[in-house]
């Protein structure tokens, strides 16, 4: 198996702002409002590789464009899978693509999550809701480069059994050597026998050794602020504890202005930051 | 071909002849020459063919909130200030087509290959204001990773003709931008206006050897030890005139601390949120996109137009805009302009032009604010003088 770079050369490209397009190769649903779709080339020319947690802008043909993660498998070369939740305009004309529409692609774009920092120790990794798209590659990564990594923690919250994405594939990891997977949800209904409650209740669940663990949390803003202070309080360095924002964007490079937060361009300096970067900036509103 | 150019920085003496000889050598090289002229109530940047397109005897007056062109008996061609229009109208443009693309089944394709070769710009009165401002926006869009292709084609050919400021408006603070004449670095060619009774010339240099190039072909003496010394003069007492201020030693740390100061809700009330101020900004680069198809759906071209952090949609994520309020809107601009910039660029945003000040309907300046977030805090540790 061919080895991935962990970093990469990001020199500029001849036209920053025109999509490739690339044809569709499987949608599948996840769940009610969120679907994977898997991109191939249309032509010759192979689709960029990326890193975990980077991610793309995706164009609808006369529709629009946004910023979506790489949610597949870095080492699968030739695919780009994306796992789109439907919120508004662009994202419901993704989701509604059928197997060989074509979408515009460009990038992939932005900082990835320090798979390099966290080579021999455990790895936390926390998501809420959409979050864990940008971090299975996470997974997918550690799990080919198992002995390089220590334990891996997975642990998962949705507002409903039906909104937990991947659901085969948690199961699925959960019952690898080394790998704890637990999941919560907001509202369990009678058929729910799991967790109920916020992602940060799980913790007590999980053995955490603070000085020897890498945690790489996605989810809504809130929703991390919550985990950082959980993993803080537990003696977790700020500097190892890695955490991916969102702003409306419109570029993808730096050029538009729309993601800035604080002084960071959340685009080209991010989107994944330490907690120790973004510490001063989380939870003041309307920044 | 001319092998004895004007050496790079020697200043020499031209007259009202040559400097039109100077744009005529411009328009022969195939350059679009744009300068100042009067439209309607102001000086504005347009195409110009010779000197006598440049408006003589144009001056204004500007102050918070006010612009007035006036007359001059002098007769001077760069006697007004500045103008509401900046270079970067011509460099970042308002609007841009990043493509068109044109159905094809079930997918589509990319009609041109990028945007179209822009004219060959020679911007002739560039403040040295402006410079600063231009440089700026090279760091901006054109980065270490990526750069502007439409940026970086229109300013790639630029030929950059500076003026040194001999009068100064009321609205410049370029002094305590560390931005204000004379030009150094930057131009091809720059010019120092001298005009008395006896006499209408300039004292002009070259910054490059395409600048050299130019002035080797027009009738020129070396400039007298005189000469330099009235345009030094000039210049200075343009810089002497200038008061208003921006103390820039520690503001982009006092800015992040003031993030809740009761400062943003009192600029707040008086705020339009209208971007006229980062319009007329040289600096400011935020754009957004539009995607707008023909009436068949089967061609399509989307267009990049200029934005401003005042918009409420700026900041939209499903579900609500992150910056609501004016005062948070105010605040991103000013802690931006003078506060994150350094951080991101290396220097601030902001040059000291003024434009912001002239032309927000409400003569809202960003100087007293800047003033007013640091007089709280020397009220606040006790030293300063209360205001
Ligand atoms: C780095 C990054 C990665 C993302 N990854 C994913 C992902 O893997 N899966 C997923 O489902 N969503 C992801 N999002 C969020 C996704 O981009 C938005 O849900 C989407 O832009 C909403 O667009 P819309 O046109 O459907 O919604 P509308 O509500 O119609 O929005 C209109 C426009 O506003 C802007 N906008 C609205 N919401 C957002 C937002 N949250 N972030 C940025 N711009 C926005 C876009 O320009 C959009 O076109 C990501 C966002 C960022 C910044
Ligand atoms: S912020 Fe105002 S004074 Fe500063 S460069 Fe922009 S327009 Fe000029
Ligand atoms: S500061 Fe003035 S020019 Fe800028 S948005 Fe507010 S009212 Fe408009
Ligand atoms: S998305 Fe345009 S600057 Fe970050």
């Amino acid at each position: 198996m061919e080895a991935i770079e962990l970093e990469q050369d990001q020199t500029s490209q001849v036209d920053t702002f025109q999509p490739v397009p690339a044809v569709v190769s499987q949608v599948r649903k996840d769940t009610p409002d969120t679907f994977t779709l898997t991109l191939e080339p249309e032509g010759a020319e192979p689709l960029p590789s990326f890193l975990p947690g980077q991610f793309s802008m995706l164009y609808v043909f006369g529709v629009g464009e946004l910023p979506i993660s790489i949610s597949g498998d870095p080492q699968e070369k030739g695919k780009l899978l994306y796992t789109v939740r439907s919120v508004g305009k662009t994202t419901h004309a993704l989701v509604s693509r059928k197997v060989g529409d074509s979408v515009g692609v460009r990038g992939p774009f932005g900082k990835p999550w320090p798979l390099k920092a966290a080579r021999g120790k455990d790895v936390l990794v926390v998501a809420g809701g959409i979050g864990l798209a940008p971090l299975r590659p996470v997974i997918y990564y550690i799990l080919r480069h198992r002995a390089d990594y220590g334990r891996l923690v997975i642990l998962y919250g949705a507002r409903s059994p039906r909104d937990l994405l991947y659901q085969k594939q948690l199961d699925s990891w959960s019952r690898l050597p080394d790998v704890q997977v637990l999941t919560t949800v907001d509202y369990g209904g009678l058929s729910w026998h799991g967790h109920v409650g916020v992602v940060t209740t799980l913790f007590r669940y999980v053995r955490l050794q603070p000085l020897h663990s890498v945690a790489m949390v996605c989810g809504p803003e809130i929703m991390m602020r919550y985990v950082a202070w959980e993993l803080e309080a537990r003696g977790l360095p700020q500097g190892d504890l890695y955490v991916s924002m969102e702003r409306n964007m419109k570029c993808g490079v730096g050029f538009c202005g729309h993601c800035q937060f604080g002084p960071y361009f959340i685009c080209k300096d991010g989107p994944i930051f330490t907690y120790r970067e973004m510490r001063p900036w989380l939870g003041k509103y309307e920044l | 071909m001319v092998t004895n150019l004007p050496a790079i920085g020697t200043q020499f003496l031209i007259d009202i002849p040559a400097l039109d000889s100077i744009i005529g050598g411009l328009r022969r090289r195939g350059y679009e020459v744009l300068g100042p002229v009067v439209r309607g109530a102001a000086v504005v940047y347009d195409a110009i063919e010779g000197v006598n397109d440049l408006p003589a005897g144009a001056g204004d007056e500007q102050e918070a909130g006010a612009y007035r062109l006036t007359r001059r008996e002098d007769g001077a061609l760069f006697g007004f200030v500045l103008s509401p229009h900046s270079w970067k109208k011509f460099l970042h443009p308002p609007e841009a087509r990043l493509f068109a693309a044109r159905r094809d089944g079930r997918s589509f394709r990319l009609l041109n290959g990028g945007p179209a070769p822009p004219p060959r710009y020679a911007f002739l009165g560039v403040r040295a204001c402006e410079l600063a401002a231009i440089a700026i926006q090279d760091r901006v869009l054109l980065g270490e990773s990526y750069s502007d292709a439409t940026y970086r084609a229109r300013r790639q050919g630029a030929f950059l003709v500076a003026v040194n400021c001999t009068w100064a408006a009321p609205t410049c603070f370029c002094t305590s931008m560390r931005t204000a004449p004379p030009a150094e670095a930057g131009f091809d060619l720059a010019l120092t206006e001298l005009v008395s009774s006896e006499r209408h010339v300039f004292v002009i240099e070259a910054g490059s050897r395409a600048g050299a190039e130019v002035l080797a072909e027009v009738e020129r003496h070396e400039a007298s030890p005189g000469d330099r010394l009235e345009a030094e003069r000039a210049i200075a007492a343009a810089k002497a005139s200038i008061w208003r201020k921006v103390n820039t030693s520690g503001l982009r740390e006092l800015l992040y601390e003031k993030f809740d100061d009761p400062r943003w809700d009192h600029v707040a009330q008086r705020c339009f949120t209208c971007g006229n101020c980062t319009q007329v900004c040289p600096t400011c680069f935020c754009t957004t996109v539009d995607d707008s198809s023909d009436v068949t759906g089967q061609q399509t071209e989307r267009w990049r137009r200029s934005d401003s952090c005042f918009s409420q949609n700026f900041t939209f994520i499903h579900g609500g805009s992150v910056r609501m309020s004016a005062k948070s809107r105010y605040r991103q601009w000013l802690t931006h302009k003078l506060g994150a910039w350094v951080d991101q660029f290396g220097s601030p945003g902001c040059v000291g032009c003024g434009r912001c000040i002239t032309w927000c309907p409400a003569g809202i300046d960003i100087t007293q604010e800047a003033a007013a977030l640091r007089a709280d805090e020397e009220i606040a540790i006790g030293k300063g003088d209360a205001i």
